[in-house]
């Protein structure tokens, strides 16, 4: 390792990285503005100057900017030099010329990197009496609030959003000291990631407009290290809360998931959590519990479950521990999974193959290090937002390679490197139902039904291994699509093979192990990805249960007199009429849950359960990783934990299975110790007596504010700050100040750097790992003994059916996830439901754009306004599943017209 | 002994000095117009109310007794939907004061905030919000940021230039 001289003090450092990385691993303050760990550098802002000296003898020395000049073995430099300093002094001073006046009401203020390196460089008063050039705004959505005056040119935004997330809405325009970065005309950002914006701008040119809904300081928040819950990839998420209501999510750094971005269904879709319809006190037939009889709650519970045949129904989208806790307080034979049957059989299947087969699941970054993809029916940006991303880096990886070996640049010399890229792209194949945004970046973009995916999947399989069998009767054009996939697939290093429960067919995600098993066998590192419905599915599975279709036979075999719901509104599970039966059927439903919903009215006794955001819990992502979420603040109503309520219907009824667990520690060990495949999951954070220096984890900035006056008008003593008894992090203000365990990280905050920026000094270098390793655990390794379990059974071939359609999910970034639709921003970008046919098919039914499709299905009668599109195979009709007021809970199926 | 005759010789003459004692409440002692006494919340010259909401005053508190929730009309102008100051633990510091970007929040000379019943110490925005420009008569911080709100567009300010238009090809 090269060593470099820092204001004369030797350090060693790492090679190939630029000065300015060297000096912010080492834990220097050294200014920056254009560099982005993520994005690389272009040394636009002049402000990371620092001085070069030819030798020891050399005093004069050269000024240079840190983030373009590469690390060399005995080089030479000073931060602190009068020059530099003076330089950057002055940079800062010129950038300020034109800012505004603003801080006050600007949403940065408290977590601006301008005003942090304003401070840092010194540059406290402005000089300079002049005009300031000023600009207009635009609208941008509802996402994002823009206000240009506050601009300092760094070209972040930019970078950003059309460099890295293939953004095209949004650009500099105008030339010399006017360029301005917006979009050509008002309107919404289009892209998924549009979010991030307010975490690259290091100024407050774009903000969070959910959070000036609300406007609260970055030091005001309560803030916990929690897990995004709009998909299925689990990326880490920082949840703040002032006042009982939750106001910003923020990214959480973690080098193994989401690295430093959020796709915008996760940033913007917390505010369910505050919502008017949240179930806030426990209801016995839709009164007040204390109100009905006398009697106490868990006397009706108990009354309801004791020598009573009870059923309970777990939840995707609820903990770990909340299903735990409800499959041990019922049994598990009388535990049922509440997923339709559709996702029932892909997640299962999905996990089987992780479990039985010789492939990894790629980890978000280990994606978008991939030098060839494969996509089967999947349209990720929309099932998996984030997975795009990591797709849309992994296209650059060979030409990147390229560039770096044939130009001799680093990696980190961004302006370089893309120039010497130009537009190549590595292999990328994606066939799906319908055209996909990532289409545009293919070698080769494919649009089929599901069946004939699969069928393309099996083709590659079978030129790959000799082990499996040919497709017949497969089209010449199939067959060469196949060829040039295998051909494709052969010669990469690090290929990933994406699929999953976006196509809603079993036969693509078997497709999908196949490819990556064939080339595991040809000795290729080959990863694979499979998505997931909602953010425990994969947990959930794990966790093993009856399917809900058989529930419903139980209950109509007249066997059940109470079912226990989880987190779960069974109307989006099973059709109408099979859940309007199944709640016929059933005397009492005890169902735990956040907001009303239909399930809710069939309640019997309603118990109000914590989000994510009062709630601890673990989840399990996609590719099996299990991850801690925390609480983030004490509602101050009844609202608790499922798992807590459930326990305390353990306690009522005597359940022998749950006796002595009280708090999440618990829990987690009683998994731990029950279930093997969740071995591991009582070490992912420390428990709640951890201790640093004696103290606990403050979930409040030491700059907290009103805390002697936020109660005040109730009553002007203060109450006694809550207690967390379940972890080691606190309510308060109070506790260690230095770094905490990375799986605990509340806020990321360090002296100096209020702004997000400040993750560089939690990480063993910038834009590594967290220190004490990235938080998380991958629970399932791949099954290397030698055997592929290769499927074999080629489906057949998907042939339109005279008055038939076959309906295919559509999926929607904005609309299809349950909880994110209740925030207004996320409901005004949802479509409206609609039923996508192809022109043909139009003529066959005799209708055309616009026009309503009426049709039945299970005795349910169905109408939607027709959508044309030709990229949709013949007999096909797309659509868009998990809408509210959908209602359809099953596709892929075949329904007559 | 000379010392002890000459001290009772000074307190005599002590008796025909001008009293320093204030018959409190009859009489009352003038006070400085810095005096940090009675916390209130000005106005601008216009009659607006001259809290932003950007919490800096809160921050800066060292007993953090003052909590407030930011908010926007349709003007597009900031205040305080509520601004609450505990002045049973205010310490009269003056932080907040100082903190203050708009000079809203401004310690008056008013000693005179003693309570029977502690509660009413709790002051709500209506109890802190008058109808002055207190010690700083005709800032304005809208004329000074460039935040643009009704009646006052992007280059309006004070030493703004017209706002740039995007499309000019003129260099
Ligand atoms: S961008 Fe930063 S420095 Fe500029 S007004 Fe906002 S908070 Fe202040
Ligand atoms: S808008 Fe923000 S990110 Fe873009 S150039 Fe201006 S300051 Fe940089
Ligand atoms: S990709 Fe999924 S997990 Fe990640 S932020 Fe988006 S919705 Fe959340
Ligand atoms: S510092 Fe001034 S403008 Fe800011 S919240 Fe306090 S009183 Fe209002
Ligand atoms: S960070 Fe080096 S020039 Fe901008």
């Amino acid at each position: 390792m090269p060593i470099i001289h820092i204001d004369n003090k030797p350090y060693e450092v790492k090679e190939g990285k630029n000065l300015l990385e060297a000096c912010l691993s080492l834990g220097l303050n050294l200014p920056y503005f254009c560099w982005h760990p993520a994005l690389g550098s272009v040394g636009a802002c002049r402000q990371c100057a620092v001085k070069v000296f030819k030798d020891e003898d050399d005093k004069k020395g050269r000024i240079v900017m840190s983030c373009m000049e590469p690390v060399k073995d005995n080089l030479r430099m000073s931060v602190d030099d009068s020059d530099a300093k003076s330089f950057r002094e002055h940079v800062i001073g010129w950038l300020m010329t034109n800012h505004p006046h603003d801080c006050a009401v600007c949403d940065e203020g408290g977590s601006c990197h301008l005003q942090d390196m304003t401070v840092m460089t010194g540059h406290a008063y402005r000089d300079y009496r002049f005009t300031k050039r000023t600009y207009s705004n635009q609208y941008l959505g509802p996402f994002l609030n823009h206000e240009m005056n506050r601009c300092i040119q760094c070209y972040r935004c930019v970078r950003f959003y059309k460099d890295f997330a293939g953004g095209k809405d949004l650009d500099v325009f105008a030339a010399h000291n006017h360029v301005y970065f917006g979009r050509q005309q008002d309107g919404t950002l289009e892209s998924e990631f549009s979010g991030n914006l307010a975490e690259i701008c290091p100024t407050g040119v774009f903000t969070d407009k959910t959070l000036k809904e609300h406007y609260t300081r970055k030091w005001d928040m309560t803030s916990a290290p929690s897990v995004c819950q709009g998909c299925g990839l689990g990326c880490n998420i920082i949840a703040g809360e002032r006042y009982g209501t939750v106001r910003q999510i923020t990214n959480r750094f973690n080098g193994d998931v989401n690295g430093y971005f959020l796709c915008d269904r996760g940033r913007y879709g917390y505010e369910f959590v505050n919502s008017k319809d949240r179930i806030k006190a426990p209801m016995v037939r839709h009164s007040p519990a204390e109100g009905s009889n006398g009697i106490p709650l868990m006397q009706h519970i108990r009354s309801k479950i004791v020598s009573k045949k009870v059923i309970g129904i777990g939840s995707p989208r609820a903990s770990l521990e909340s299903n735990f806790v409800l499959k041990q307080l019922v049994g598990a034979d009388n535990f049922y999974l509440g997923v339709s049957a559709a996702d029932h059989s892909l997640v299962s299947l999905a996990l089987k193959i992780l479990q039985q087969g010789p492939v990894r699941a790629a980890s978000l970054q280990e994606a978008a290090a991939a030098d060839a993809v494969l996509i089967l029916g999947e349209d990720v940006t929309n099932t998996a937002p984030m997975l795009a991303l990591s797709v849309r880096q992994a296209v650059r990886r060979i030409p990147v390679e390229q560039a770096i070996n044939n130009v001799h640049v680093p990696a980190w010399q961004d302006a370089a490197v893309r120039e010497a890229v130009q537009d190549s792209k590595g292999p990328l194949y994606i066939l799906n139902v319908l055209e996909t945004k990532l289409d545009e970046l293919a070698k080769g973009a494919y649009h089929t039904a599901p069946d004939n995916i699969a069928r393309i999947g099996f083709g590659v399989s079978h030129l790959l291994s000799d082990k499996m069998p040919e497709v017949t009767g497969m089209s010449d054009q199939g067959k060469a699509i196949a060829q040039e996939i295998a051909t494709t697939l052969k010669n990469a290093k690090n290929p990933l093979i994406i699929a999953g429960y976006g196509s809603g067919s079993e036969a693509v995600i078997k497709a999908a192990a196949n490819v990556a098993w064939a080339l595991h066998d040809l000795g290729i590192d080959a990863m694979l990805t499979f998505t997931v419905p909602e953010c425990n599915s994969m947990g959930l599975e794990m966790l093993g249960g009856h399917r809900l279709d058989t529930a419903m036979d139980q209950v109509l075999h007249d066997a059940v007199d109470t079912a226990i719901i989880l987190e779960n509104d069974l109307y989006r599970r099973l059709n109408h009429h099979t859940a309007n039966h199944f709640f016929k059927s059933i005397k009492d439903i005890i169902l735990l849950d956040h907001l009303y919903n239909p399930t809710a009215e069939k309640a019997t006794v309603l118990l109000p359960a914590g989000t994510f955001a009062e709630s601890d819990g673990t989840l399990v992502n996609n590719e099996s990783r299990a991850q801690r979420f925390f609480q983030v603040f004490t509602p101050g109503t009844d609202v608790q934990e499922s798992w807590r309520w459930l326990l305390q219907a353990g306690v009522a009824t005597g359940n022998a299975s749950l006796a002595g667990l009280v708090h999440l520690d618990d829990v987690v060990s009683a998994i731990a110790r029950t279930c093997k495949v969740f071995a591991g999951i009582d070490t992912l954070t420390p428990g709640a007596g951890f201790r640093i220096a004696g103290q606990k984890i403050p979930r409040e900035p030491h700059r907290y504010s009103g805390r002697t006056a936020m109660q005040a008008d109730v009553n002007v003593s203060e109450p006694k700050p809550p207690e967390d008894s379940d972890t080691a992090l606190s309510f308060t203000m109070e506790g260690y100040r230095g770094t905490p365990p990375s799986a605990m990280i509340p806020f990321f905050w360090s002296p100096g750097w209020n702004s997000v920026q400040s993750v560089n000094k939690f990480q063993v270098e910038t834009g590594g790992a967290l220190r004490d390793g990235n938080p998380g655990k991958r629970l399932i390794a791949p099954n290397v003994n030698g055997h592929t379990p290769f499927f074999t059974q080629v489906p057949e071939p998907f042939l339109p059916l005279a008055g038939h359609l076959l309906l295919v999910p559509l999926h929607h970034i904005y609309g299809s996830e349950e909880l994110s639709v209740h925030t207004p921003g996320i409901a005004e970008r949802m479509p409206a439901p609609y039923i996508m046919l192809h022109s043909e098919d139009a003529k066959r039914f005799q209708v055309a754009e616009g026009y309503l499709l009426h049709f039945i299905e299970n005795g349910h009668h169905y109408t939607l306004p027709v959508i044309i599109n030709d990229t949709l195979q013949q007999g096909a009709a797309g659509i868009p599943v998990g809408l509210p007021n959908m209602e359809i809970a099953e596709a892929p199926q075949l329904i007559k017209i | 002994m000379l010392s002890l005759v000459r001290s009772m010789w000074l307190i005599f003459l002590h008796m025909f000095h001008k009293r320093e004692t204030f018959q409190y409440p009859e009489q009352k002692a003038p006070l400085p117009a810095r005096w940090r006494g009675r916390i209130a919340l000005t106005r601008d010259p216009d009659g607006g109310e001259r809290c932003v909401g950007c919490y800096l005053c809160a921050a800066a508190c060292p007993v953090d007794c003052i909590s407030l929730q930011a908010t926007e009309d349709e003007s597009g102008r900031r205040y305080p939907e509520f601004f609450r100051i505990n002045f049973s633990r205010c310490i009269f510091c003056g932080f907040c004061e100082e903190a203050c970007p708009t000079y809203a929040i401004q310690l008056l000379p008013d000693y005179e905030m003693a309570e029977y019943n502690r509660q009413n110490l709790v002051y709500e925005k209506e109890d802190l919000l008058i109808n002055s420009e207190g010690k700083y008569p005709g800032y304005n911080y809208y004329n000074i940021a460039g935040l643009a709100i009704k009646g006052k567009d992007k280059g309006e300010a004070q030493d703004e230039e017209p706002p740039v238009d995007v499309k000019s090809l003129i260099p």
